[in-house]
């Protein structure tokens, strides 16, 4: 019987195992070994130089600009995103018209939540491929002739190097506010009913009951989304890929951390250095994600 | 945390207030009458709004694929003189059928093989006390925190030296290997809310643990192997990054459509392009909405958690 077991478990864990090891630890542990080599990816040979690549991204210009447009998303996509989501899940949750104060649901609280969540379950080159149309910098253009109409000049959008981080900050911006939109409702609908009917007895109104119940008990979630929009923030790589003059430009204005892993280790033959980025994002990853987690706690509440 | 998200719950809580809460909140609600109906009004005019903004775009590059170019950038807001169906035909001779059968194929190898892997190895992680337990449960579910730009290079070379650049079971291989964290984490969860009572009985009739897995616990775990499984399903489909590096001949639809936008760029041919997107687009849709549920269930599930 024991025996049995055993190999039971062996049997059932090895394949899967051996998969990950391969394919997703080994690469992992890899990229650390390979930053402190100079190898091209070409040959076989390869020096170890030390700490000489980290030394030479750090006079990297064009490593620079990526990391500080990566902190532009780092610092827009959770603030625009979870404040947007809030307020649309504030707005589903107590914009209904019949009955007192407290919460009451929205009519077609059930569509807008099927709406909204839409772009989360489509690749990012369709996305990319749509927006990169509407974002057309002609005054025919359909972001623009919609400006044009309320009477706003026409824009470059992802022409113009002052703007194309933004307009990619947007289309980020919005696919996200649909999945967090209904993360946020799931963890309303999870706060017992008996608190709200305390709130109301107590004669708060929805706003004061939004502001002083709610979003205390959601503190949790929105602190969880603020690291997982973090991560996504360093991670961008396909909308820029396919998106912008380059990809990265107009003028390396959206230059980010993934497309220079991309470029150096496939395209300029440099596998050492863009490993060494590797590693760089990885650290930033970690601390980022430590200090959200700190900086952020409070004290939890159970019910 | 449970698997499943119930929605449109929020409905219910109003209906229950009690009686007294209605009386005593009627001060409130006397002066808070008008008010409810510009909030209401106002909620709407806000949601209308932003559902706008997302289905838009969508429905637009959806009529797009029946204009001609001109039409597409001359006049972007106005239905097609004549429906176009021509430009599916051409999005076909890019190359659209090779990509959607490469999708298909990958997906699908990629995803009944995830479920299986991925579900055994939750089981026993779940079900079974052995030494090493924790630190492998730990190393698959750290895998869903890491950025996959710090592996792309080294996992380049790794694929490479087994010679399964641009192949068909290369790429399901590591979709697989990439889908296992979430899919593990997920079903974790999932199989210890499950009793074990049911297991236990099978057991002292005589059944050996691999048939009580395959036969007791699996059609019992249904539900969230439909939620994790969709959700691969779509996170397969869509994924753009993997290929990219890995799978440069033979393209999916995702990269298929990226390469279709970068060469229009100079052909001008874009009622193909936004063919080929209609055909990236439309199974996707479909399965969103047949499930919707379960997709939004699974995909934020194991967030909450």
């Amino acid at each position: 019987m024991k025996h049995g077991q055993a190999r039971f478990i062996v049997g059932f864990l090895a394949f899967p195992l051996l998969l990950y090891v391969v394919f997703v630890i080994s690469p992992f542990i890899q990229a650390f070994h390979y930053a402190l080599t100079d190898w091209t990816g070409v040959s076989s040979e390869f020096n170890y130089v030390g700490l000489q690549n980290f030394q030479n991204l750090m006079q990297d210009p064009l490593f620079l600009t990526a990391i500080k447009n990566n902190a532009v998303l780092l610092i827009g996509l959770p603030l625009v995103t979870i404040m947007l989501a809030l307020f649309f899940a504030f707005l589903l949750n107590v914009g209904g018209s019949a009955g007192g104060a407290g919460v009451q649901g929205i009519r077609g609280n059930g569509f807008y939540k099927l709406a909204f969540f839409l772009p989360q379950v489509l690749s990012v080159p369709v996305i990319a491929v749509i927006w990169a149309v509407i974002f057309n910098p002609t005054a025919d253009g359909m972001a623009n002739s919609v400006l044009g109409r309320v009477g706003l000049g026409s824009s470059g959008w992802l022409a113009d190097p002052n703007l194309a981080l933004y307009s990619v900050l947007w289309v980020l911006i919005w696919g996200s506010v649909g999945f967090y939109l209904v993360l946020f409702n799931a963890a309303m609908t999870a706060i017992p009913r008996d608190i709200f009917e305390a709130a109301l007895i107590d004669g708060a109104g929805r706003f004061t009951t939004f502001f002083n119940v709610t979003m205390p008990l959601l503190w949790d979630t929105i602190q969880t989304s603020w690291v997982y929009l973090a991560i996504l923030a360093l991670d961008v790589y396909a909308l820029v890929a396919v998106m912008t003059a380059g990809p990265g430009g107009p003028d390396n204005s959206t230059q980010v951390i993934a497309l220079q892993i991309a470029q150096n280790g496939f395209q300029f033959g440099r596998a050492g250095y863009a490993s060494a980025m590797g590693v760089v994002l990885f650290f930033i990853t970690l601390v980022i994600a430590l200090i959200m987690l700190r900086v952020t706690r409070r004290e939890r509440i159970e019910y | 945390m449970t698997v499943t998200v119930n929605t449109g719950e929020p409905d219910k809580v109003d209906n229950a207030a009690p009686p007294s809460g209605k009386a005593r909140g009627t001060a409130a609600s006397r002066d808070g009458k008008v008010g409810d109906v510009a909030v209401n009004v106002f909620s709407h005019a806000v949601l209308v709004g932003w559902s706008v903004l997302v289905l838009v775009p969508f429905l637009w590059a959806l009529v797009a694929s029946t204009k001609t170019s001109r039409e597409i950038f001359g006049s972007p807001w106005s239905l097609p003189d004549s429906v176009q169906w021509s430009n599916f035909a051409s999005a076909w001779d890019k190359g659209v059928g090779d990509y959607l059968l490469n999708s298909i194929v990958v997906v699908t190898g990629g995803v009944i093989l995830t479920m299986l892997l991925g579900s055994m190895t939750a089981y026993v992680l779940a079900r079974y006390e052995f030494r090493g337990n924790r630190l492998i449960y730990y190393l698959f579910a750290g895998g869903m925190m890491f950025p996959v730009f710090l592996a792309i290079v080294p996992l380049f070379f790794v694929v490479q030296s087994l010679g399964m650049l641009s192949t068909y079971h290369g790429l399901i291989l590591v979709y697989v290997a990439y889908s296992l964290p979430f899919t593990v984490f997920f079903m974790h969860a999932f199989f210890r809310t499950l009793p074990t009572s049911v297991a236990e009985a099978a057991m002292i009739d005589g059944a050996s643990h691999t048939r009580v897995f395959f036969q007791v616990m699996l059609p019992m775990a249904k539900p969230g192997l439909l939620s994790i499984g969709i959700f691969n399903v779509l996170g397969q489909w869509n994924q753009f990054v993997l290929p990219s590096f890995l799978s440069s001949e033979k393209p999916v639809l995702a990269q298929g459509i990226a390469s279709l936008l970068a060469s229009q760029r100079y052909e001008g041919d874009w009622g193909a392009l936004f063919a080929a997107l209609t055909v990236a687009m439309v199974p996707v849709v479909v399965v969103y909405l047949v499930f919707y549920r379960q997709v939004q269930g699974g995909l934020t599930g194991g967030t909450l958690k």
